[in-house]
């Protein structure tokens, strides 16, 4: 059986222009690779969840997908169709069945525009018959705010409320995958349980899928069934949620689970196996793009790049040093 | 000599909006000890960003102080005039915000910033330099000597972030507040600049005010935590007392809240039904009657400050009476 | 669970207010010199469409009252035929605003159209447009009439080309690079994710937020644009006499000063008055936009 989503070997690029001095030295643009070769599958009415830290280009592979950035190399299956591959795509068929929460509560909805007109917008686009004030309002009560939030505008919203209208309008042409950019930046815990119990009930009554962007690994633990970690636009680990969180493989992931602690002031403030900052795009490092930031690097690792490993479909990670096993952990720590 | 740095009894603060008058801060009783970290939680709206505007005298025009006073060092900044207050901040008290992005000058290099701090000191530019140096080295820059010539976007944003850390302590400061200055980054980052100023506030000694919604920043890094609810201090205590034995519902539910105390996976996250009242029609009685879940007849009236330990208040009838907080565990 | 959580009081109180526009307007005229302006630009406005209730007509010589002084006969005196000048400034005014309205019109929306066109299309249609922004901004207004009046010969049309073309490239620029500052924002992108056409997106997405700081541009432009239809006119380029324009009045004035003062004061005075009026209300209007600008903070 096919995915729903299906993203093979995904590369995206951008253009560097490099500096003034570097053009005037004759030294060309380069290229730098946001999304390096990513491979992962949503399944139908599932939620996978794409973590990283920023610039690790999890909202570029988003973009990507709704086609608002172009693919450079690699393809995009959406139930079996290619939608996307090297310079072209072709999403009209799938537009309606794939929608995009951006980032921002509030900026992702049209500021002179009331509610009303933001969650009719989709019909209109799309030449969908309906009774848009019916539809509004089934909207509205779907994501559980009162039919009279149609008469306000983005900047009378709470981000919890605007957020809401911001799921509405993903729903309104019932897709069968939504992406959601960091869909709880900016909320307050007690608004984001609200939020994520309402995709989770969204999910389970409509049976949409779900690829949610985040940094908050808290989070993924509780609402997803698989997950991806990205760095510097490769994924590093992917499988099962629970595996990962019980036994990170990838260092990097392991570092991520720890710096995620639970708030204790017992807790012993852990010195992470990982330092500095994740390196510019622009240098990327050679080998494993993670051994200048690895507490457990080998020589290997400033070589060569980590096959993928563990293709039993339960997990996979991209490390030549990985935790959890006995005979490459007693690998003397380097300073 | 007093004990506390800064201490503040009774603050309340006002604001003139169109609706009415909108009371922001009521009756906040708070105080931070030489050398030690107070950290202050709260939700959006709950009055973070007012105290702390009205401890470095930056509040807006519409704003009226209705009461209380905020003593520095044992004087009320309140009465100081605007040339005593000058003296203060920036020297004795200084502050780290948000944003690194737009806290430092694009134009002017590092150096030239850190030098120019430093107006005050008779010291010469070369010591001046040096001790820039020093504390970009305290703060784990590499090559500070260098460095010193190198402009902000050179940095990355944690960087930047430790920089605008070393520049608060240049001054020695006895007080240095810090607004939220791990929101901005990413949860290694944050991990590593919490661990910085932990490190830093015992080797300078100096007392700080730190702003978080983020739990996992407070536990690790506070002796005291205030929580702050709608413009009121609910519950104050050491970092313990908070995060082992809250008494006041509303800590407990924030606490419960935190997807990061949850034990094992659950698709069903708490939540805290309501929302914040309005603060220009504020109910009677206590603040957080309407969405608590232990609410009964006498919330209808204010309870104001209750005694539980020597360090610990919380402003809730029940306060004693409430089982311990269990963990939620499947 | 959470619907019922959402359906408190606060959440469903505020009532939508009225458009932001009007707000702005009415907040701008609690400003003094804002209320100022906008009472003088009443005053024309008003005065260019009662023209016609005048007792006199704009062109009617009457020689026996040839530099008459101001009376209650006539208002602002008569010139050197002995039209009413009152009559012909109130005519005058009909010229000035229609060429305002018209020329501002076209610039506006020729801006529109192609500042969003080089703001939001392809890299090489905004490098075309705005080389052809820059040339016509880089020619001297003053040559630019003369030129053009030599080709056509005065005409209100040449008054209403010049204008566009003295205009149209500042609107342009500013609708481009707001157009550009737009085309990242996250409910752009979220049109664009949808399907919506760039068509679309540009007209129910992006132009509302431009129409506000436009509207402030072009009423500060309006008293330049009054100035050059006058000044064309004054130097025969524009409107003919004895069509009356505040120019021909003011240079007919100008020719006879040494008789009488009063043609040459009922020709500079309107001119006045629409300037000020418009470029009061302007600032007042910017003001109020864009907060930043305000000068209390």
């Amino acid at each position: 059986m096919s995915a729903l989503l299906e993203i093979d070997d995904l590369i995206v690029r951008f253009r560097h222009p490099g500096s003034m001095l570097d053009r005037l030295r004759g030294r060309g643009r380069q290229d730098i690779e946001a999304v390096a070769g990513v491979s992962l599958r949503v399944e139908q009415g599932s939620t996978y969840a794409l973590v990283g830290e920023s610039g690790s280009g999890k909202s570029t592979l988003a973009r990507a997908i709704v086609g608002l950035v172009a693919v450079a190399g690699g393809s995009i299956r959406f139930e079996g169709r290619t939608i996307a591959s090297a310079g072209q795509s072709d999403l009209r068929a799938v537009r309606r069945d794939i929608a995009i929460m951006f980032q921002d509560p509030i900026g992702s909805l049209s500021p002179r525009r009331s509610v009303r007109s933001i969650l009719s917008e989709p019909f209109k686009v799309h030449g969908v018959d309906a009774d848009l004030s019916q539809e509004v309002a089934r909207l509205l009560t779907q994501v559980g705010l009162s039919p009279d939030f149609a008469d306000r505008f983005p900047h009378q919203l709470s981000g919890g409320q605007a957020r809401r209208v911001g799921v509405a309008r993903a729903l309104a042409l019932r897709p069968k995958l939504v992406i959601a950019d960091e869909p709880t930046a900016g909320l307050d815990v007690s608004v984001q349980g609200e939020l994520l119990n309402l995709m989770n009930d969204l999910q389970a009554k409509l049976g949409v899928a779900f690829l949610m962007i985040t940094h908050n690994l808290h989070v993924v633990r509780h609402v997803a069934d698989r997950m991806g970690v990205m760095y510097l636009g490769r994924l590093v680990e992917e499988g099962a949620t629970g595996p990962i969180f019980e036994q990170p493989r990838h260092r990097y992931t392991q570092a991520l689970l720890a710096a995620n602690s639970e708030p204790d002031p017992d807790a012993d403030v852990q010195r992470l196996p990982i330092r500095g900052e994740v390196p510019s795009l622009i240098a990327r490092p050679s080998g494993c793009e993670f051994h200048p930031r690895c507490g457990f690097a080998l020589d290997i690792c400033k070589t060569k790049l980590p096959e993928l490993t563990g293709a039993d479909g339960i997990r996979a990670f991209r490390c030549h040093n990985p935790a959890g096993v006995k005979t490459a952990e007693t690998v003397p720590e380097p300073a | 000599m007093a004990d506390d740095i800064l201490d503040i009894s009774g603050l309340s603060v006002d604001f003139r909006t169109p609706g009415g008058t909108l009371h922001a801060l009521r009756d906040v009783n708070l105080s931070v000890k030489r050398g030690s970290v107070l950290g202050i939680v709260g939700e959006s709206g709950c009055g973070k960003s007012t105290l702390i505007n009205t401890v470095i005298g930056l509040l807006p025009s519409n704003a009226r102080v209705a009461g209380g006073e905020v003593r520095f060092d044992g004087r009320d900044m309140l009465k100081m005039t605007p040339g005593q207050l000058q003296d203060l901040r920036g020297q004795r008290m200084t502050a780290v915000f948000q944003d690194p992005m737009t806290a430092l000058n694009p134009v002017l290099t590092i150096g030239q910033q850190m030098v120019a701090i430093q107006y005050r000191s008779g010291a010469s530019t070369r010591e001046k330099r040096r001790r820039a140096a020093e504390y970009l080295a305290k703060v784990r820059i590499p090559d500070p000597e260098p460095r010193l010539g190198q402009y902000p976007h050179q940095f990355s944003g944690g960087m930047r972030q430790r920089i605008c850390i070393a520049m608060a302590l240049l001054a020695e400061p006895d007080l240095m507040i810090a607004d939220e200055p791990t929101t901005a980054l990413d949860a290694t980052l944050e991990l590593e600049v919490i661990a910085l100023l932990k490190d830093l506030q015992r080797e300078v000694g100096c007392a700080v005010l730190f702003i978080s919604h983020h739990l996992g920043a407070i536990a690790q890094l506070c002796d005291d935590v205030a929580i702050m609810y709608a413009g009121e201090v609910v519950e104050r205590g050491t970092v313990r007392e908070i995060f082992h034995d809250a008494r006041h519902p509303y800590t407990r539910a924030l606490l419960t809240c935190d997807p990061g105390r949850i034990r094992e996976a659950t698709r069903r996250l708490p939540t805290i039904p309501g929302s914040i009242p309005d603060l220009r029609r504020l109910p009677e009685g206590c603040i957080f009657r309407p969405r608590c879940p232990e609410r009964f007849e006498r919330c209808a009236e204010h309870p104001g400050d209750r005694r539980i330990t020597e360090t610990q208040f919380a402003a809730c009838h029940k306060a004693l009476d409430l089982a311990p907080l269990e963990r939620i565990e499947a | 669970m959470s619907a019922q959580a959402f359906n408190d009081p606060v959440a469903v109180a505020a009532p939508a207010p009225s458009s932001s526009g009007w707000r702005v307007l009415r907040s701008a005229i609690t400003d003094p010199l804002g209320a100022l302006g906008l009472s003088l630009v009443l005053l024309i406005v008003l005065g260019a469409l009662l023209a016609d209730f005048s007792p006199y007509l704009p062109s009617k010589m009457a020689m026996p009252a040839r530099f008459a002084p101001p009376s209650f006969e006539h208002l602002l005196g008569a010139d050197h035929l002995g039209r009413d000048l009152f009559t012909r400034v109130l005519h005058g005014a009909r010229i000035a605003l229609g060429v305002a309205l018209v020329a501002t019109g076209i610039s506006l929306v020729g801006g529109l159209i192609l500042g969003m066109a080089a703001g939001y299309g392809p890299r090489w249609l905004d490098s075309v447009l705005l080389l052809v922004f820059d040339a016509l901004r880089s020619f001297p207004t003053v040559m630019l009439a003369l030129a053009l009046v030599t080709l056509t010969g005065p005409s209100l049309y040449a008054v209403v080309a010049v204008v566009v073309i003295a205009t149209l490239p500042g609107y342009g620029r500013v609708i481009r690079a707001q157009t550009m500052a737009l085309k990242s924002a996250e409910f752009v992108l979220a049109a664009r994710a949808l399907g919506a056409s760039a068509p679309r997106i540009l007209l129910v997405d992006v132009m509302p937020n431009l129409i506000g700081p436009l509207l402030i541009l072009v009423s500060m432009d309006i008293p330049v644009v009054i100035t050059i239809e006058a000044g064309m006119s004054f130097l025969g380029l524009g409107v003919r006499p004895p069509t009356p324009s505040w120019g021909t009045i003011l240079n007919d004035g100008y020719s006879f000063i040494r008789e009488s003062p009063w043609p040459a004061i009922a020709g500079g005075l309107p001119i006045v008055i629409a300037t000020l009026g418009f470029t009061f209300l302007g600032e007042a209007l910017r003001d109020r936009f864009d907060p930043r600008l305000r000068k209390d903070g």
